[in-house]
Formats: C-alpha cells, structure tokens, sequence
C-alpha cells in the first residue's frame, strides 16, 4: 500500500482542515484526521451520520479542494453494475451489425460502444476524479458485496473486454445514513468517521460562513434554537442544511418588516419538514425561541 | 522467517487483540492502517492516535464509549470509573441498542440483576424456560419466506413475457443469427418479500408470552434476511443483533441480556415514540410488515399512543397487533388506548399462542400482498 505523506500539498489533518475551510466547510478534527488518512493512505472514505451532517458536503469540498471533478454516484435499492459501472449500446451495437457488409469484421465491443457509468469513469480517471458513492445504506447486499471487489484493488472486469485497473488509487467517498448496518468487510476496507452534529459554535461559524447575509445574532439564536429542537422526538431533526436555511429565512423576513421573535417564528417551517413535528413543537416554541410570547 | 515486531509497534498492535476480546470485529487489515495511519500522524499526542485509531478501526457510533474506554485502558491505563447517573432512573424513554458486546463497563461489574433502578422501573434480567415449540418454530420459518407480503423491486430479471425488452440478451441473440431478431427477449420486475419489523412487549402483564416470543422472534430473524426486533415496557431495546447468532440458547440468552425492563410497567406509546425518534430506527418502518405482540394495556397516556401508532402506520405496509386477551372468542378491544388504535390496524388478531402467532404471520401475504 503507498503510504504518501504528501497529497495535493497537503501533509497533516491540518491542512486538509484549513484547505477545507477554504472551500467553505468547516471541518473539525475527526473529519480532517480521517480524511487526510484517507487520501495518504489511498483508501476509500466512509462517512456516516444523522442525514443533513454534512457528508455529502464533505465530498464535495474534498473535490473542490484536489480541484477535481466530483462524479456522483447515488444508491438505491435494486442498483445494479449497468447503473454503477457501464451499459453497452444495444442499439447502436444492433444499428453496427446491420450495417456491416459481408465479410467485414466489426467489434461490437469498441469503446464507442461503451457507455460510461460514474465508478467506471473514476477508474479511468482517478487523476481527475473524486467518486461520490452517496447512501451507501439504501443499496441492497448484492450490490454491496460487488462493491468490494472495486474498492480493494479498484479494478472492474467486463467480460468482453477484460479487467481494467486503476492507474493509481482514485480518491473515493462513501455516505451512509445508517438506515442499515454495512457489511464488516466493507467497513474495514474504508477509512471511517462518524460524523455527529456540529457543536454550537461551530455550527454558527457555519451559518455565517454559508450566508453572509445573517448576523452573528441570528446565528446563534438559530443555533441555540436547534440544538433544543434535536432532542425533541422529531420524526426530522433538523440538519445543518436546515439551520442555514431557518438562519436566512428569518433574515429575509426580518428584513420584509416582521418584528424579530415573529420572524424567528414564521420561518420556522425552513427546519422542521413534518406536520406532526409541528403540532408537537407547537406548545414547547415559547421555551425554544426566546422573547416569543406563550 | 518473519522479523520481530519492534518494540514500539507492540503497543498498538496488542490494541485491536484487546477489542477483539472484547467482541469487536478488527481485521488484520485494519491493525495495518492503524499502524500506518499513526506514523503519518506523527504521533504528537495521545489524541493523534486515538483519532488514527478511531479512523481506521472504525468502531460501530453505539460501541464508541466501550471503544473509548478501552483506549483509555490500553493506552493510559486508566480505569473507567463509572459514574453514578449510568444507573439513574431515566424520565426519558430509555433506548437500548446491542453494541456486539455486553460489557459496557471496564472494571466494574456489569449491574446483572438490575436491582439499581427504582420506582418507575423494575428492571430484571431473568432466565429463559426450556421451550416445546421447537417442532411449530422449524416449520414456521421453512414457510415464511415464501409467505411475506411481497413487493415489486427494482431489479429486472429476465422471463418469457414481461413489460420491457431485454436489449442485452436479444443483442446477443440476434448476433448468432447474423443480426437478425429471431425475437425479442422480455424483462419482468422482481418482487421480493417486505421486511418485517416485529415489536415484542416484555412488560409484567405480557410475562406469560414474554420468553415464547422472543424464541418466535429469532427464529423470524434466522429465516428471513430483512427484520428487525425490538422490545419494550418501560423502555426500548433493540434486540436484531442479539439473534442473528444461530444457536437459538445463545441468542435469546443475550437477547435477555440486552433487555433490562423484564415484567415491569407498560409505556407503549412512549416506547412507539422514542422508536420513531431514531430516524435509523423508523426507517425500519418504512414499507414494512409490522407486528406488535403486545395485549395493549397502556400505562401511559393514550394520547401518546394513538399519535405513535397513526405515525408508525403512516410508514409501514399494515400493522397487525396480536395479544393474548383475544383467546376469548368473546374479546373486544377494551381498554381506551386500544379501542383508539384500532382503525390504524391492519388486523387486531390473537397472540395467545406461538401456533396461533406463526399462522397469522404466515397469512399475511395472503390477505394483503402488495
């Protein structure tokens, strides 16, 4: 296994934090650890958390900062290799043969026959490429024991054509919701971090980062307010995407003219998403945002 | 000839043969990247590697705390002290999930007897009857998984008549005829059998059934791939793990170990509540065959109930509620918490026996396939 001290210029969990940051994703010690063990180690990322933590996110600034394209390949039950690695051209293949003239030799399985799936594409192109497996946990088994064999010598073998092999290791992430436990064998192939909701006042910082719209006030009021809103029972805890959103929608209305606890309030369907939630926060609002008359 | 180990390296290589006695599942593979990761990490502090371990050896988020205070053992020598509130008797709905391990706490016995809980809980762990079943349980889970509701997939499989046309395999047929379709080859959807999700109340009104179901129960998670258990009374445990062990002793063995609210108080709606608050838990909902073996006598607020099951209902397939109090031919559903869930049933049918349990379960594909 290469052990490369040194990836993209970056050489410590650091400065894959502070790279991050740049990018616009805050990362905090576990992330960046785990992800610059990823990339010096050459194997694969898992990251697994509460949906709206932030894992897709970190793929996505994982790429931004390799300045590499991100291809996305996103799980659901019944994904099967033709969707995840590559589709010949049946009609076009078909169009060929009937077009060929007697005695002619046609390979119906040249490369413009190929059609491209995204773990393919990253194989081809790890130098240019970070591959995205999103939700992981929404596959079935079958497809992730195929996963395997891809992520432990990052090879494919199409039976036409042969194994392809990686020329170097492609940088790949995986997100997991943990709607299902993951096989042990794939967990171990991976580097892994569980990513847990953010603390308070990094959760600010990444408000006002997302959105320099919302002052430092806001921020925290939101911030405040959502972390009382994750231990309600709620069929949706709200995510980090959820208090960026409340954070600029209070804004916004606060700048419309609704005085400021109102606006707080009126917004608040940009975090919670479920009519029940909302009939069970209904009573409890006055405790979660302050200066709200009962 | 292998080369010694060099001193240095023995510390962290004695680490993951720690976890492993400790039920962890650590590959070799793993001890490797945990070595390597902690040379490219420095190491500057005791927390570099607790991070390189933590990234490479990837503890389950429920065995974080055992994984942490094995660290600490391993690498400082520090004696987990347990603090008080571990055994404080919870306002809250408790949630219990198996970790792979039972020992939670490092040097300190495990509270085996529970006697430390008070008032609102009488928890106990206790010993399992030999049971007489057997015969009904094998046959029972030869059947079921054919029996499922199914449902169609999204995986095609290829059939003689069917919606969609198989270009591959017609492709490859037309080849040996020099490009010429003979026919077309046809798809059809699969279908594959809806997950179960089965709810087992431990609570003392339900002690006569309690050990029966629970043996029903694991041999439901040996036959069919796609289940999950949990038991409640005054809190929720979540038992799936514990029964995925083959040998039927052994499993129910730590399955009772796991549950600590034996033949207490009954707080079904909030139990139902604090199941559905774990997103990761009401996913198992989702398009599931539910089955509460419970008789319903709620201790807790109705209310509580009512919203739990209305939800519960609005993500599963049906719900079936099967309890002992329908051996009379003459039940009808009593009690108010009951009588107000009962239009979200699918069925409210009879749970008084491990024969009459297994026939209903295997009627369910019957009476309402997707």
């Amino acid at each position: 296994m290469a052990l490369r001290t040194t990836v993209a210029g970056i050489s410590s969990p650091e400065d894959l934090a502070r790279a991050l940051t740049g990018a616009m994703y805050l990362a905090d010690d576990g992330i960046a650890t785990a992800g610059y063990l990823a990339l010096a180690l050459g194997k694969p990322l898992l990251l697994e958390g509460a949906p709206g933590v932030g894992k897709t996110e970190a793929a996505k600034a994982i790429a931004g900062i390799l300045g590499r394209q991100l291809i996305r390949l996103q799980c659901f039950e019944g994904i099967d290799a033709s969707a995840a690695l590559y589709e010949w051209n049946y009609p076009r293949q078909m169009l060929a043969i009937r077009q060929a003239r007697e005695g002619e030799t046609l390979d119906i399985y040249r490369d413009d026959f190929l059609i491209e799936r995204p773990m393919l594409t990253a194989l081809r192109r790890p130098e240019s490429t970070v591959l995205l497996i999103d939700e992981i946990d929404r596959s079935d088994h079958e497809f992730e024991a195929f996963l395997l064999e891809f992520l432990s010598d990052f090879s494919i073998s199409i039976p036409e054509r042969g194994t392809l092999r990686a020329a170097e290791r492609p940088v790949v992430v995986l997100t997991s919701n943990r709607t299902r436990e993951l096989h042990e064998a794939l967990r171990r192939r991976c580097v892994y971090h569980y990513i847990a909701y953010p603390e308070p006042e990094r959760e600010a910082q990444i408000i006002m980062m997302r959105s320099s719209a919302v002052a430092e006030g806001t921020a925290r009021a939101v911030v405040h307010a959502i972390g009382l809103l994750r231990q309600e029972p709620l069929a949706k805890p709200p995510g980090v995407a959820e208090a960026v959103d409340w954070a600029e929608a209070a804004t916004a209305l606060a700048r419309a003219g609704a005085p400021w606890p109102e606006a707080f309030r009126r917004s608040l369907g940009a975090a919670i998403k479920d009519e029940e939630d909302f009939v069970h926060l209904r009573p409890r609002l006055p405790l979660i945002i302050p200066g709200l008359a009962a | 000839m292998i080369a010694p180990l060099p001193a240095a390296a023995r510390l962290f290589v004695a680490f993951p043969t720690l976890l492993r006695g400790h039920g962890f599942s650590v590959a070799p593979e793993q001890t490797t990247s945990f070595l390597m990761a902690v040379e490219l990490l420095g190491p500057r502090s005791i927390e570099h590697i607790r991070k390189a371990a933590v990234a490479t050896l990837a503890p389950h988020p429920e065995q974080r705390a055992l994984f942490d205070a094995l660290f600490d053992l391993h690498f400082l020598g520090a004696i987990a002290e347990p603090g008080d509130e571990d055994f404080a008797p919870d306002e809250e709905m408790a949630v219990q999930e198996d970790s792979g391990s039972r020992e939670i706490l490092i040097g300190e016995e495990v509270n085996e007897t529970g006697q430390a809980a008070t008032g609102a809980e009488a928890l106990s762990v206790r010993a399992l009857k030999p049971l007489d079943e057997s015969e009904t349980l094998r046959r029972f889970a030869r059947a079921l998984p054919t029996a499922l509701p199914r449902r169609r997939g999204y995986r095609h499989r290829g059939a003689r008549r069917g919606g969609s046309v198989d270009l591959a395999r017609s492709l490859r047929a037309a080849i040996r005829h020099d490009g010429e379709v003979m026919s077309l080859k046809k798809l059809r959807r699969v279908t594959r059998p809806r997950p179960i999700l089965l709810l087992i109340d431990v609570s003392g009104s339900m002690k006569q059934r309690s050990d029966a179901n629970l043996a029903l129960a694991h041999a439901i998670v040996q036959a069919t791939p796609r289940v999950e258990v949990f038991t409640f009374g005054t809190r929720l445990t979540r038992v799936t793990r514990a029964l995925r062990r083959r040998r039927r002793e052994q499993a129910l063995a730590e399955a009772a170990g796991l549950v600590a609210d034996w033949d207490g108080g009954t707080r079904i709606g909030d139990a139902l509540q604090a199941f559905l608050a774990v997103p990761r838990f009401a996913s198992y909902a989702r398009g599931a065959v539910v089955v509460v073996l419970s008789d319903g006598l709620e201790r807790g607020d109705p209310a509580a109930l009512v919203l739990a099951v209305a939800r519960l209902a609005a993500r599963a397939h049906r719900i079936d509620w099967l309890t002992p109090l329908a051996a009379d031919p003459g039940y009808r559903p009593e009690t108010e918490a009951l009588r107000l869930i009962a239009p979200a049933l699918a069925s409210l049918g009879h749970g008084g026996s491990t024969a009459r349990i297994c026939r209903h379960i295997l009627s369910l594909g019957g009476s309402a396939a997707a």
